[in-house]
């Protein structure tokens, strides 16, 4: 058998780089596709419950923004880390610690109001986020515990963190025994932006936050030095930036963002502390950042697209009778697509030249 | 004369513009322990990767038993009876020997861990079968790729080095086991620079330079200097530098460095003392893996000293021990490394970019933002200055040849305007023109008064350049040689650590 080898190119291939997220969104598709038939699903009716409903009314779309906008801050946090090859997995973990240090303040002080409230929760969400990826940065320049296995596991830590404060002390005394804290007061709420629907300013901050990660990446020298330290560690130790502090900033911007989300969650759409504030934005994140190439303006995209996704899912179970687990698994195949279609933004496949014995 | 079990005629391999081997001829008999000799940069390692099939010719003939044959693989190799231990072994640490050995050869646990305890006592290769890799020593290890070669039942057995990871006792042993296997008619390529050892158990030498052959000798006919010409060249050029500058102050001091290693290819640094003036110009003599990448790191500040060692370096003027690059470069330090892809450069990113990493502080960053037309200005001058052949600014790193980015990156740290300048192999792998370039430049920044200190395994380049020597071998560095006073065959034996070092 003769295979072929992949050769590195000289130059990274601008069109394939283009190209990488069409072609992964099409192979997952017809894969997705192929896999709902066999399980006798009509495929037809999946794609336009997916893909098409979600754009049909307004109220729907505005659904696709609200799903966007914690995808979007998670991400643009997450890249930078991951630019640097600090590869901070417990984004969800960061999420519910954010979500549960905003709700202190409604949870303890459910009498107050006034315009601070909000901003405060805010401000909390994210250092809870920050705290929580702190101890992951502490272990890895510490004792070079893998950020990865840390942050994963601890995002399990917080989960249980957040099943005890609701089975226990932040459990509403109203609410029949229910894992929930109060419903929040309305200062403590995020203010709506687009009327009649849940988009809130979140949305806004989201968008800042992105153009504040472009600022970062592009022109910052704190970003370069992540990039250098990313792309070639020995360079980054010849001109001498300093790699624990990377892994520092790295993990912190993703804590960070990841808190913030987290708050405007419950600040947001849920208006209370609940076990399931999380639907796997933190993981989803992951994949919309390298759906976006890693690049501020590109996850914009890789997080509309998720979040359609997420909608549609949702159609597709309601009228298409697709299971629960069909949009993870589509989820999962979009971001093994992509990163087999990026390999070959640097690489190609070349024969091998001449017969063998 | 028996047949040859191998060989080859005038095999010529090109990389590029560079020609690793030319016309080659090289025949091996069975039984024979046959040393490949050269300096590194010789074309040793493209010979033998040749002769594994891990690259096949561009010109010339192999021929195996008689006849002509392609080596399109390494399998291929194995099938005719070659079999090659590598300098860095391809071991699974977590798995056991008899595991490792499986993954290569066909068989079930039992008869493998049979036959390997067979092998071992008929070879002197005692090694249990059952233990875990990462138990066992470097010794130990190269026993275990020698037996999974020696499973295959070679004709011909290739080693890389053997002896450059082993201990003096371990050596021992190991040339117990090669006579043993070349009396039993299996041929041995021995490739090695360590002249002693060839001379004590290898039965032919083809020597090698600049990827010709240039000797094909029996060892014991000649002693250690006479092989050391060979291999370094009589036809040496004596070019001496621009007449001595006033002597000024010691720009970089290191005093009785030592400095151990977690690396089990690392050299450990042993009692190492220098001191490199202003105008003038030192070199480190010495064959790659003596040390110098251990000896590179812990100058330019990227290996981080222990405390003990704080107060050993010097650097025009101040202790920099503690300091981590960046701060040695604010003092007027500048350092061109080794490696250019991936350590002078990141391959990925503009030569715009790969200007900021060490010239950040000339301007281009403000208030933490980057000042990107500076850093596209400075690149420009860098690339005319230098006459780098690149389309322009713009273009990655890694798209350029090895040469062009030398110069380049060679250029970038002569614009830092150094006091100090250090150079890590500066012209390995760039044209000729442009190595004369390079150094030119050198000459001209030590006239100027620079103290400038330089790494290089091609001795004519020292002798050309350098106003004073050192060898660094096995990580221990002799005393100065001045250049004008010294000929190659005193480096020679340095190197070899043969000889001792004149003051």
């Amino acid at each position: 058998m003769v295979f072929p080898k992949l050769v590195r190119r000289e130059n990274a291939s601008l069109p394939v780089l283009i190209a990488a997220p069409f072609v992964a969104l099409a192979m997952a598709a017809v894969s997705n596709l192929v896999l709902y038939a066999t399980i006798g699903v009509d495929p037809a009716a999946v794609f336009k419950a997916m893909l098409i409903d979600p754009f049909t009314s307004y109220f729907s779309f505005s659904e696709i923004l609200l799903k966007a906008g914690p995808l979007l801050l998670i991400a643009q946090g997450l890249a930078i880390g991951f630019r640097a090859k600090v590869f901070n997995i417990g984004a969800e973990g960061q999420f519910i610690l954010g979500a549960i240090c905003a709700s202190a303040i409604p949870v303890y002080l459910p009498q107050a109001s006034g315009i601070w409230i909000w901003p405060t929760m805010l401000l909390f969400g994210v250092l809870g986020g920050l705290a929580w990826a702190a101890i992951t940065a502490f272990w890895r320049v510490r004792l070079n515990a893998n950020e990865i296995l840390v942050s994963l596991m601890l995002s399990f830590i917080a989960l249980q963190l957040l099943n005890y404060l609701l089975l226990g002390p932040w459990k509403d005394p109203m609410g029949f025994n229910f894992p929930q804290s109060v419903m929040f007061q309305y200062d403590a709420l995020l203010p709506i932006l687009l009327p009649g629907t849940r988009v809130n300013v979140s949305l806004i901050l989201a968008l800042l936050v992105t153009v504040a990660a472009w600022f970062f990446v592009q022109r910052s020298f704190a970003g370069y030095r992540l990039e250098v330290g990313g792309l070639a560690p020995n360079a980054a130790r010849y001109a001498g930036f300093s790699q624990s502090s990377a892994i520092w900033l790295s993990l912190l911007i993703g804590g960070a963002a990841a808190g913030l989300a987290g708050a405007a969650e419950v600040a947001g759409p849920v208006g209370q502390l609940q076990r399931s504030i999380s639907t796997g934005y933190g993981y989803a994140a992951i994949i919309v950042a390298y759906l976006g190439g890693l690049h501020p303006i590109g996850i914009v995209f890789a997080a509309f697209l998720l979040a359609t996704l997420y909608i549609g899912g949702d159609n597709a179970m309601v009228s298409a009778g697709l299971p629960i687990a069909a949009v993870n698994v589509f989820q999962g195949s979009l971001l093994l697509a992509y990163l087999i279609a990026s390999t070959f933004v640097r690489r190609k496949l070349v024969w091998p030249q001449g017969a063998r014995p | 004369m028996t047949e040859p079990l191998l060989s080859l005629r005038g095999v010529t391999k090109r990389y590029g513009p560079v020609h690793a081997n030319t016309g080659v001829d090289l025949d091996v008999r069975a039984g024979e322990i046959h040393a490949i000799l050269g300096e590194n940069g010789a074309g040793k390692s493209t010979l033998m990767k040749l002769i594994y099939g891990v690259e096949t010719p561009d010109e010339g003939t192999i021929a195996w038993q008689g006849e002509l044959t392609q080596i399109g693989s390494p399998a291929s190799a194995r099938r005719l009876g070659i079999g090659m231990v590598f300098q860095h072994f391809s071991l699974f640490e977590t798995l056991t020997v008899v595991e490792n050995v499986s993954l290569l050869v066909p068989g079930t646990k039992k008869a493998l861990t049979k036959r390997i305890v067979q092998l071992g006592q008929e070879f002197g290769l005692e090694v249990d079968p059952l233990a875990y890799v990462y138990a066992l020593s470097v010794g130990e290890r190269q026993r275990v790729e020698i037996i999974r070669c020696l499973m295959a039942d070679p004709k011909l057995l290739i080693l890389d080095e053997p002896t450059s990871v082993l201990p003096p006792q371990s050596v021992e042993l190991l040339f117990d086991t090669l006579r043993r296997l070349s009396a039993r008619g299996v041929a041995i390529l021995f490739i090695s620079h360590k002249l002693e050892e060839i001379r004590s158990i290898c039965t032919h030498a083809t020597i090698l330079r600049g990827g010709t052959v240039t000797g094909n000798v029996t060892p014991q006919d000649f002693d250690a200097h006479a092989l050391a010409t060979m291999m370094i060249g009589r036809d040496m050029p004596h070019l001496s530098p621009a007449e001595a500058v006033q002597r000024g102050a010691n720009q970089l001091e290191i005093s009785g460095l030592t400095l151990g290693t977690d690396d089990p290819f690392g050299v450990s640094l042993k009692n190492i003392f220098m001191h490199v003036a202003e105008g003038e110009i030192l070199g480190i003599a010495g064959v790659s893996g003596n040390g110098q990448s251990e000896l590179a790191a812990a100058i330019s500040g990227e290996t981080a000293l222990p405390k003990s060692m704080r107060d050993v370096i010097a650097m025009l003027g101040q202790d920099v021990g503690a300091m981590n690059p960046a701060t040695r470069r604010k003092l007027g330090f500048a350092f061109v490394p080794e490696d250019r892809l991936g350590q002078g450069a990141v391959p990925e990113l503009s030569l715009v970019k790969n200007s900021i990493l060490t010239a950040h502080r000339h301007g281009m960053v403000k208030k933490g933002m980057i000042r990107h037309g500076r850093a596209a200005a400075f690149a420009k001058a860098c690339i005319a200055q230098n006459d780098v052949r690149t389309p322009g600014p713009a273009a990655e790193a890694g798209s350029l040849s090895g040469g062009n980015l030398q110069k380049f990156i060679i250029g970038r740290e002569l614009m830092l305007a150094p006091k100090l300048l250090f150079l890590n192999q500066p012209t390995w792998g760039v044209d000729i023109g442009a190595a004369t370039a390079i150094r030119r430049r050198l000459i001209e920044l030590r006239n100027a008064g620079c103290a400038i200190l330089v790494i290089s395994e091609e001795l004519e380049e020292l002798f050309e350049l350098t106003d004073y020597m050192q060898v660094l071998s096995e990580g221990r560095l002799s005393p100065r040689f001045k250049t004008s006073e010294t000929v190659p065959e005193d480096i020679g034996r340095a190197m070899i650590g043969a000889g001792e070092g004149a003051a």
